[in-house]
């Protein structure tokens, strides 16, 4: 195991130094600069991240990462006239688009981890999340040990899913676990009664609670059971896209530019409801402002 | 296209350590013939049932037939099982839907897909039987009465023996149908074959090797349907009899 991670990391450092030395575009770079085009890969329902606004146009947070990407492409392989397609992705279908070169870029709320790796390179993470509950304020669930013996609802494919099943085996908790198949419907089955508790990222959570009816009904509680990295999704052995995908975000993140990104979707009021999530930057996301990397968690 | 393949995941254990992913797919096909099998048995009871009913000759039960299969024929599945699932708890008095909600959500999602597909292919059903009991000659109908038969005694004992005949290939196909269809239930959570497979490709990120598998398990299934139909078309035929064949 160890010989051949250690194989994997030799080859992989010979085929870099090779392709930085040729100089000439390789990889996706290549391909953006003969058909003069990019695709993004984007969410639809990943508030604040990734989503439509009520004019089908794509917006959030990552959305604004990646279009800052296309312009350092425009700059840097001197195609002002880059042509930028949009191509939806779910949890389910982003990783066999990249890979198979229908989605060049996926920036949305993709948590970077080992399993993954195996398939796709991760960009310079982009936010930090923890995740936690969602519960009426009046329920009386204020930590995960609450939720012994009660339905919990969480979106299936999401490393929550994975945690709340090991915390209640773990425990003998004799949580009922229900999964849904978005944000937005797992939203609908707390709302309905069908769940007293939503465990997600924090930051999805306040995104399903600007879209409520009544937001002041729901509050956000527990301490992170886990922390996860987001990045952006580009296909692997591509070292030249991935630099250029890298310095981007870490040029954002250092210089300030970030920060600004986040204010503009965290911390003011957003579409559709122009309801402020009020989430402040967390520790984790100084740290990763200050120190860009795109190390799983 | 840069894939790494890994056949050996189906072995590997889960993330909560109690079985494999083979284990997994494995419990989803339980819940697929489960839920196929149940929802078969309503559809066919309930289909033949008003098939019979749209050829009878009363103007109500035959209007009553037809309404039903307008209704469950055009609306899409997608949308029967939301209502079933959504909908229903929310329209029974207050206190009825609470209890609903609160039960264990595996056994509602499940009945929720049972009651949709087999309304759903109930509707199906029933114009496949109308199909075999309006192509009988008149004639079959008519001697039935005549040697004193009631119009139950008629469908039971000569229309529906030889229209069930008539009707058992596209029978066939319909019951491979509930099979393909019980897919949707994967959309409300429930944990059958293909909901598996969602969760492998989530669980690994290695799609390929998982719906490769799950497609297999879903041929494995229709090809035993296939032979067992077959098996009972041979064992039904009439000597002599055209449908036969």
């Amino acid at each position: 195991m160890n010989l051949s991670s250690l194989s994997v990391a030799v080859l992989g450092c010979v085929f870099l130094t090779s392709a930085v030395q040729a100089q000439e575009p390789t990889g996706t770079l290549k391909k953006i600069e003969e058909t003069h085009s990019i695709t993004l890969g984007h969410r639809e329902s990943s508030i604040p991240f990734s989503y439509y606004d009520d004019q089908q146009r794509v917006i959030g947070y990552s959305q604004e990462i990646a279009l800052k990407i296309v312009d350092a492409l425009k700059r840097d392989l001197k195609l002002p006239d880059l042509a930028v397609k949009l191509n939806p992705v779910t949890s389910q279908n982003r990783i066999p688009l990249v890979q198979n070169g229908t989605v060049d870029l996926e920036c949305g709320s993709t948590t970077n981890n080992l399993e993954r790796q195996q398939q796709v390179a991760f960009s310079n993470s982009i936010f930090v999340v923890g995740t936690r509950l969602l519960t009426r304020k009046d329920s009386g669930i204020h930590d995960f040990a609450d939720l012994a013996g009660k339905t919990v609802v969480t979106t299936a494919g999401t490393t929550s899913e994975r945690l709340l099943r090991k915390l209640n085996e773990d425990k003998q908790m004799g949580m009922r676990i229900v999964s849904a198949k978005d944000h937005g419907e797992s939203f609908l089955m707390l709302e309905t009664g069908r769940a007293v508790a939503f465990m997600m990222d924090d930051a999805l959570l306040y995104g399903e609670l600007a879209k409520a009816k009544r937001p002041g009904d729901w509050a956000v509680v527990g301490t992170p059971a886990s922390l996860e990295a987001y990045g952006c999704v580009l296909r692997k052995d591509d070292p030249q896209f991935k630099q250029l995908v890298d310095a981007t975000i870490a040029e954002l993140e250092t210089g300030g530019a970030a920060k600004a990104i986040y204010r503009k979707w965290f911390e003011s009021p957003i579409p559709p409801k122009g309801l402020n999530l009020n989430f402040p930057l967390s520790a984790e996301m100084v740290k990763l402002y200050a120190n860009p990397n795109d190390r799983a968690l | 296209m840069s894939y790494s393949w890994n056949w050996g995941v189906f072995l590997s254990p889960t993330p909560s350590g109690s079985g494999t992913y083979l284990g997994w797919l494995l419990q989803g096909l339980e819940w697929t013939l489960l839920l196929s099998l149940g929802a078969w048995v309503i559809a066919f009871v309930l289909g033949s049932l008003l098939g019979v009913l749209r050829t009878v000759p009363n103007r109500w039960l035959a209007g009553l037939a037809a309404g039903y299969v307008e209704a469950f024929r055009n609306v899409p599945l997608l949308v029967q099982l939301f209502s079933w699932y959504f909908v229903l708890p929310e329209l029974l008095p207050r206190g009825l839907g609470d209890a609903i909600k609160q039960s264990d959500p595996l056994i509602q999602q499940f009945i929720a897909a049972l009651l949709c597909l087999g309304c759903f292919t109930a509707a199906r059903v029933c114009e496949q039987v109308r199909a075999g009991l309006q192509s009988l000659p008149r004639g079959q109908k008519n001697a039935a009465l005549a040697i004193g038969l009631t119009l139950p005694q008629a469908y039971r004992y000569v229309l529906l023996p030889l229209a069930m005949r008539i009707v058992l290939p596209p029978l066939t196909s319909e019951f491979l149908n509930v099979f393909k269809n019980s897919a949707v239930a994967s959309t409300i959570g429930l944990i059958e074959l293909s909901r598996q497979g969602q969760q492998l490709v989530d669980y690994t990120a290695q799609p390929y090797e998982a719906f490769i598998a799950v497609t297999l398990l879903y041929v494995l299934i229709n090809v035993c349907v296939m032979f067992g139909m077959r098996w009972v078309e041979r064992r039904a035929r009439l000597p002599g009899h055209r449908e036969g064949q």
